[in-house]
Parts: C-alpha cells; structure tokens; sequence
C-alpha cells in the first residue's frame, strides 16, 4: 500500500511539474524528504523495492544518455568543443571543490562534490532549448557539444569517483582508470566501425523481445563493468553509445517511459536518504554554492558562444541555458552517499544544491533575455547603436 | 546556393541557408524521430530563429506544396534551350480511357516518341514512372517531348 501510495505521489507531482512547465526532478526530491527519515511521514517497507529500482534507474539513465549519442557525433563534438569543455570543467568543478575542502569533507568529498557542481543536467538543457524553441539558434550546437563533453568526462569520471570512494590505494585506483579509459577507447572504436553489429545483435521485430535483449545486456555489461570495477554506470553508458541508428531510436523511445519511473524512484530514494534537519545547517553553503555556479556557467557559455561568432543575446542565452542541473549531480551524489565515504552533510548539501539548480536552470534560461532586453531599454547605453549595427553587419558577412 | 549542415547532438542535423533578399536565414531541424522543425530567423535577432515543429507526413507535404510547381519549371528550363524539346503538364480527366490503366497500356514513347518523367498525385510528384504505374483520374503527368509529339500525346490521353 504504501509503494502504492509513492508512485500515485509521484504522478501527481510529475502531473504538477507539467503544468508550471519545470523539471520533476526537484519535485521527486522534496517527495523523498518528507517521506524520508526524519520527515513527516517515514515508510519503512519500500526501502528494499526501491534501492532496487533506484539501481536499474540510474543503469537506465546512463543507457539512454548514450543512446542519445552516436560514436561519430561524440568524435565531431569533442573535436569542436574541446576548448569550451575544458573551460567548462575548471570554471565549475572549482567550486565544488573548494566548498567541500572548506567544510572539511577531505579529498573523497572534494572529488565527488567537484561532479555534483560541474555537470549541467543534459535532459532538462534539452527540454528547455525546445520548449523555448531555441534549437535553431545560433548558439544551440555551442550549448549541446559542451553537453557533450560533459558526459564523456563524466565516462572517465565515474570509475575515477567509484574508487576514489572505495578507498582503495593509488595503484589500484590507476589501474582502475586505465581499464575504464581502456574500455571507452574499445566502445568508441567498436562503436565507430562496428555499430552495425552492436545494433543488430540487440535488434528485434518483436517489441517484447528486443525490450528484454535490450535490459538484459544494459544489466548485464554494467555488472561486468561493476565486476571490473569500473561504475556499472558507465558500462550502461557505453552499451548505449554502440547501438546506434534505428535501433538507437526505437530503444529510445521503448525505454524512456521505464526510465522516467525508475529514475523517479531513484530521485525518490536519495531524497528518502536525506534527513531534513540535516539541510539547514549547509543551506548557506548551498546557497554561495548555487550562486557562484551560475555565475561560472554563464560564464562559460558566454565565453563559447563568443568564439562561436553568437550575438550579446546569443552568448547570455548559452550562459544561462546550462545553469540546470539535475540527475546526474544526484547520480554522482548517490555514488558517494551509498559509499558512505562522505559526511552526512554532503546528502543535504547535494539535494538542496540541486533542488536549487533545477529550479533556476530553467528560469535563468527563460528570463535572461528579456533581462537583457530591458536592461538596454532602461539603460540605453551610448553606443547601442554602434553595437548593434556592428553586431548585424558581422552576422550578415558570416557564412551561415 | 550553400547549405549550411549543423549536427545537433542528441537531438538531429540543422540544415539551414541564407536569404539574399532578408537578411534572414531559414531551413529545417532533422530530429532524429523523424519529425521536422522548419526553422526561420528573427529580423531583429538573427541568432534567434522561429521553430515550427512539423509531424513527418506535414512536412512532406509542405515540401510537395513547395515542390511540385519547382519541378516543372525546372524541367521546362532544363529543355528550352534544346532545340524543339519542351515539358508540358497534362491531366488525367475522369473521362479519359486511361484512368485507372496502367501507364504501358498508352503505348506513348512508340506512338509519340515522348516521355512522361513524372506524374504529380494530390501534390507528390512520382519521378520516372514506369510501364506498370496505374493511372488514376485527377494525376497530371509532366511530358517531354516535342511539339507535335506533345500534341499527339494529349489526344491519346483525352481520345484513347
């Protein structure tokens, strides 16, 4: 009955984030803490079902991320964006890393929270650009090949935080990253030369077939990857990145609806882990932390945009387009959490820290532009003009 | 004319080109699942654009609307310049005998020596049909050939 009660929560709430057009993420969260130890309610039956289905949410989440992706497109992307990234990754896992350092969360703390503060959500980005039907813009490929880079880190990251986390020496840590970036290397050439085989090997006519062939060897490839001590995680991402084209689409759309429902739990569970009492004490933290972290992403899309030859409004637009954050912050903070490699604080800080973002990521992308257009009004500045015929005159030269 | 082809990672290919008389560009986002945005940019903020997000059987639609006249007056353009060579259109009306035969059955190219290169149907053009296509009431072929050819050819289409 009370799972019963859960997912009917969970749909009312999904049903709400609908309607006031924001991400559910946040939502799922705040379900979690009430019901969550220490909250108004606590459930105490659920536990098992749902640490289980948060597991498969999170193998879920990474598979479609890279499905999303094909081998090539992740090639070209890097390629393009290598510089964005680079500036992306320094601006914002700073951050993280210094807060954690200041609240004496050691080196494990550092590594996990520099994750949870540099990864902008791709799925809400994604969701944003189109309900804002901003796709077409000039600064949109700027937007996703940053995105892009970000969830190849992320493939190199995850084996790196898994065991930094375990706590294992430096040797086997090395060894660690070397399998993982070994086994990137081998998915992408695969992928690159051989996608054809992944694809048909998975493919099916039958609906019901190719869903069990397709969890089966998502499940299966992240337990080897877990065996191998690599995240189970990335093995799902990988798995993800080698079936391409039309088996990457129907894959796609049979998994989202499954994803969607367990990656709600998975958010359910983190916020069920979560003590309330334990946010007020690092609400401060989180607070700097969200403000500054915007404050770099905008940054750093404004800086891309830039070189990509983006008007003002172009370059504010790719700044505050990759404020969200959302699930894979919680991934990495899940990671850490279920280690139990770091202070109690760090669940509170990453669930209020992402509540935060989530909810600003697609408010900053929807104000900024008639921020902008008002600060100009109000404050004409002498040579707008000048600027904006300048700015017209460079985008009418440009090859578009 | 350039087009310019953007990959959107995750979501498609932007295929899009300048306007020469507004200072505008326009084209379409491929998504991968197959539905088309057209696209078009703003007068005032050109790295902004206009998206209209169109279902695949709308968007063939749109560009048959676009097409269809295109393909003639290509053709007519391609074949001016050869001597005695021209593209006319010609309807298939209800009355005619060969409503609902097959396009071998008219017998054109040996009767006439024209061709038929293709025939345009509630606004898709079928190019190159070949001896088996059945013709149906309200098709209107796109015909090459010369003058007295043409002439002939509609005759056989009204008159059998």
């Amino acid at each position: 009955m009370q799972l019963g009660a859960v997912f009917f929560g969970l749909g009312l709430l999904g049903r709400l984030a609908a309607r006031i057009g924001m991400s559910p993420i946040p939502l799922y969260l705040i379900g979690g803490l009430v019901f969550g130890t220490g909250g108004l309610v606590e459930l105490h039956h659920v536990d098992q079902f749902i640490h289980l289905a948060s597991e498969i949410g999170v193998v879920l989440l990474l598979l479609l991320l890279g499905l999303e992706y094909s081998a090539a497109e992740l090639v070209t992307g890097m390629r393009a964006s290598w510089l964005a990234g680079v500036v992306d990754l320094v601006l914002n896992a700073t951050p993280g890393v210094l807060v954690a350092l200041m609240l004496g969360w050691g080196f494990t703390g550092a590594v996990a929270m520099a994750g949870v503060t540099y990864i902008s959500s791709s799925g809400i980005v994604a969701k944003v650009l189109n309900d804002l039907g901003r796709v077409g813009n000039r600064e949109t490929p700027t937007i996703l090949s940053i995105l892009v880079f970000e969830d190849l880190v992320m493939a190199g990251y995850l084996p790196v935080l898994t065991a930094v986390l375990a706590g294992v020496g430096f040797m086997t840590g090395l060894k660690t990253l070397g399998i993982a970036l070994a086994a990137v290397t081998v998915v992408l050439v695969v992928a690159l030369r051989y996608g054809r085989f992944v694809s048909m090997i998975v493919n099916s006519q039958d609906r019901e077939i190719f869903l069990l062939k397709l969890l089966g060897s998502a499940l299966l490839v992240a337990g080897a990857a877990s065996a191998l001590q690599v995240s189970a995680a990335v093995g799902a991402f990988l798995l993800g990145i080698a079936i391409s084209d039309t088996t990457a689409h129907t894959a796609t759309k049979l998994l989202e609806p499954l994803r969607d429902l367990f990656a709600a739990l998975f958010f359910v569970l983190f916020g069920l882990s979560t003590d309330p009492k334990s946010i007020p004490p690092v609400l401060g933290w989180a607070v700097v932390l969200a403000v500054v972290t915007v404050v770099t992403k905008m940054a750093t899309g404004w800086w891309a945009a830039n070189r990509a030859g983006a008007s003002r409004y172009g370059r504010a637009r790719a700044g505050a387009a990759l404020v969200a954050h959302g699930e894979f912050s919680i991934v990495i903070a899940g990671l850490a959490v279920a280690a139990g490699a770091v202070p109690d604080e760090f669940a509170a800080m990453a669930t209020t820290y992402v509540l935060l973002m989530a909810v600003l990521g697609p408010i900053a992308a929807r104000v900024i532009e008639p921020l902008l257009v008002f600060s100009d009004r109000r404050l004409p500045r002498p040579n707008w003009a000048r600027l904006r015929t300048t700015t017209e005159r460079r985008s009418a030269e440009e090859p578009s | 004319m350039n087009v310019e082809v953007t990959p959107l990672p995750g979501i498609g290919v932007r295929k899009e080109f300048p306007l020469a008389a507004s200072r505008r560009r326009v084209g379409v986002i491929d998504h991968k699942d197959g539905t088309m945005d057209l696209i078009v940019s703003k007068p005032d903020n050109p790295d902004a654009t206009d998206q209209i997000s169109l279902s695949a059987q709308e968007a063939s639609v749109l560009a048959n609307l676009l097409g269809a006249p295109q393909l003639v007056a290509q053709l007519q353009e391609e074949h001016r310049d050869l001597d005695g060579v021209t593209t006319r259109q010609m309807a298939v009306r209800s009355g005619s005998p060969f409503a609902d035969r097959a396009l071998g059955d008219t017998q054109m190219r040996t009767r006439t020596k024209v061709s038929i290169v293709a025939v345009v149907r509630a606004g898709h053009a079928v190019p190159s049909p070949g001896p088996e296509f059945l013709f149906t009431a309200g098709d209107v072929l796109v015909v090459v050939g010369t003058a007295e050819g043409l002439a002939a050819a509609a005759r056989i289409m009204t008159d059998g």
